[in-house]
């Protein structure tokens, strides 16, 4: 199926860098894509659109470049359109690129109540970002401040997404704490480590396990 | 005079408190699998019969009768089409976070409800689409289904009864709105998650246009001990239509946030005093309560102080139990801010598909973020009223009403002081 290259410097928030970079799946995510597809009936390969873009957004670096939705778009046979709609409706695809460190904090009504703004200031304080949805200097971090993410009952929290791997949630946070999880990221330190669940092997986006 | 506490064999998730093993093997120590294959041999219509019976009702948000739901799929001989049991995972409404500590506790008990749930539906597939953000908990889902996998407990011959069930876990990518059923289908298909208009509904026309049921995580994984137990087990719980045990998420001020399971038909005050470590400051220094998740209208100091915490309580008080999100607010929270907050939520999530909800909800948001600046004059807090009920009730799906529902419920206990913030500035 043909599909249509569009212009990047006219997509909103894409950069004239992005084209041309002629975009392959690993041979790891070869493999991924091939099982993802399998979940689902045969005809019905559009379901996989956001899982792939899961995907793509894991290899490419954090963030969907024009060509990391055309390669989607191509995987599936689907117009670019469809994908790149997909990939603008939802919150947690990057349409520029982002920071290794993605720093998102809720600032929704339970995290409010228990002082999410010393938690955003901390954020803002470590990192040198001044306000929601830039990167930080070094690239390292980008914050984002986000509503609910499900773990009110933990408040505050914020959720901080590696680039290119899982994302963990951190809870019951204070100040002293954000400081301290955000330093040990910088230091390359291991991100599950203060993370609030402790994960399984399983990686619900690269698969890799049965069926 | 308070209520007994649920004991571990009356809890539908004895490990929401994690204090035991998540994976299969702590399951089954919990009895959970056991029973399993006296389930699948019960007659489908005795099943139905039975949930009926007991008086489930979905603890989504919308609360309608379960039985009566699974009994409006065909008959897999008539409806010639593949069938499909969707677990809606897509947990997102502001104080909402029960499902959350199910997939990462007990994860099992949502596997097992799938198991149940597909075959007594008729389908062979079923997709548990979860919020992108529960990255962790997938995680563990995904471990729970392969070691219900490996023990033949999913696959081609489930209990050596031949039965065909597999099961998909589907990662959303963070949009609120996909918590409606039929914007989570056609999310699942890789489309925007923009809501069905209905009819037709999802029982005849529901995923790639086949007979598909969708159902909270908690509905489902309640089916196999309600069906396992006699129904008093579960009945016994709550007042008549409101029946069971629930899990109870109580965040915000209160000196011990958590999930709790208890018995439905609990009071709110002692669902807070005796479960939630109470209020912080105590009683009297309550302002207001959300009782069932932000699109829920709040409750103030003395409705909270004596209404019951189920379906038919609430709707009497004027707002609902939702996803019983309690969100306790002292007098130390600045209460407009929040509501404030929330509308902003709101006007982030509308999925611009109708123009009420897409205009009228940035409108609310911005006209109640002025007024609680105390810019603005006093008609203008009757025009945001009166907005309020120009876009209720106004679009596709129930969004824009859960959207002005604390809106108003803002306005009818709370009108005064957004009135004094207008009052201070004027003079
Ligand atoms: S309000 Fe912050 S996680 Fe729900």
């Amino acid at each position: 199926m043909p599909t249509i290259r569009i212009n990047a410097s006219v997509s909103s928030g894409q950069t004239p860098r992005a084209l041309g970079l002629g975009l392959q799946w690993s041979k790891k995510a070869a493999a991924s894509v091939k099982e993802i597809l399998g979940r689902y009936p045969v005809e019905r390969s559009r379901s996989a659109v956001i899982p792939l873009l899961w995907l793509a957004q894991r290899e490419f670096g954090g963030w969907l470049s024009v060509d990391a939705m055309q390669l989607v778009a191509d995987t599936l046979e689907l117009p670019y359109i469809r994908v790149y709609e997909v990939a603008s409706f939802y919150t947690m695809f990057n349409l520029k690129p982002v920071g290794k460190f993605h720093v998102q904090v809720c600032t929704n009504c339970s995290c409010m109540i228990r002082g999410s703004d010393a938690i955003v200031a901390a954020v803002k304080d470590v990192t040198g970002i001044e306000a929601s949805g830039e990167n930080s200097a070094d690239g390292m971090f980008t914050f984002t401040e986000v509503e609910c993410l499900g773990a009110c009952v933990a408040a505050p929290m914020m959720q901080v997404t590696l680039a290119d791997g899982p994302l963990h949630y951190y809870t019951h946070l204070d100040a002293g704490k954000v400081r301290e999880i955000l330093g040990h990221l910088k230091k390359g330190g291991e991100a599950a480590t203060f993370a609030d669940t402790s994960p399984a092997k399983h990686d619900p986006i690269c698969g890799g396990y049965g069926g | 005079m308070t209520l007994p506490r649920l004991k571990k064999e009356d809890m539908c998730f004895p490990n929401l408190d994690n204090s035991g093993d998540w994976g299969i093997k702590g399951y089954k120590q919990r009895g959970g699998y056991q029973g399993l294959k006296e389930i699948l041999q019960m007659p489908v219509a005795e099943r139905i019969e039975k949930l009926k019976a007991s008086g489930l009702r979905g603890r989504g948000g919308a609360g309608f009768p379960t039985g009566m739901k699974w009994s409006f799929m065909p008959k897999p001989e008539v409806s010639n089409k593949p069938h499909y049991l969707v677990c809606n995972a897509d947990e997102g409404e502001p104080g909402t976070c029960k499902d959350r500590d199910i997939l990462r506790y007990d994860p099992h008990t949502l596997v097992e409800g799938m198991i149940v749930g597909c075959h007594t539906l008729g389908a062979k597939v079923g997709y548990i689409y979860v919020r992108g953000e529960y990255y962790d908990e997938s995680s563990r889902l995904v471990a729970a289904i392969e070691e219900a996998r490996k023990e033949g407990l999913l696959g081609k011959n489930i209990c050596g009864l031949g039965i065909e069930v597999e099961v998909h876990v589907h990662l959303g990518a963070g949009a609120y709105i996909c918590g409606e059923e039929t914007a989570l289908l056609e999310s699942l298909e890789g489309k925007k998650g923009q809501p069905r208009l209905k009819p037709p509904f999802p029982a005849g026309f529901g995923l790639y246009g086949c007979p598909t049921t969708i159902n909270n995580v908690e509905t489902i994984a309640q089916v196999p001990p309600i069906l396992k137990n006699k129904l008093e087990w579960f009945t016994r719980w709550g007042r008549p239509g409101n029946s069971g045990t629930k899990i109870f998420s109580v965040s915000g001020s209160v000196n011990k946030p958590g999930n709790f399971e208890a018995p439905m038909s609990i009071p709110l005050r002692e669902l807070i005093d005796e479960y939630a470590g109470g209020v912080i400051g105590g009683w009297e220094n309550l302002q207001a309560v959300i009782p069932g998740g932000s699109s829920t209208p709040m409750l103030n100091a003395e409705q909270a102080g004596r209404v019951l915490m189920d379906f038919d309580a609430l709707k009497a008080e004027g707002t609902g139990l939702g996803t019983a999100a309690v969100v306790v607010m002292n007098k130390q929270v600045d209460l407009l801010r929040v509501m404030v907050r929330i509308a902003e939520f709101y006007k982030h999530e509308s999925c611009g598909q109708c123009t009420p909800c897409r205009e009228g909800v940035g409108w609310v948001y911005r006209l109640m973020e002025r007024l609680c600046r105390g810019e603005g004059t006093l008609e203008e807090v009757d025009q945001l009223y009166a907005l309020t009920k120009k876009i209720e009730g106004r679009t596709i799906c129930a969004f824009a009403d859960g959207a002005m529902w604390p809106v108003q419920g803002t306005l009818k206990h709370f009108r005064g002081l957004i009135e004094e913030r207008v009052r201070k500035n004027v003079a």
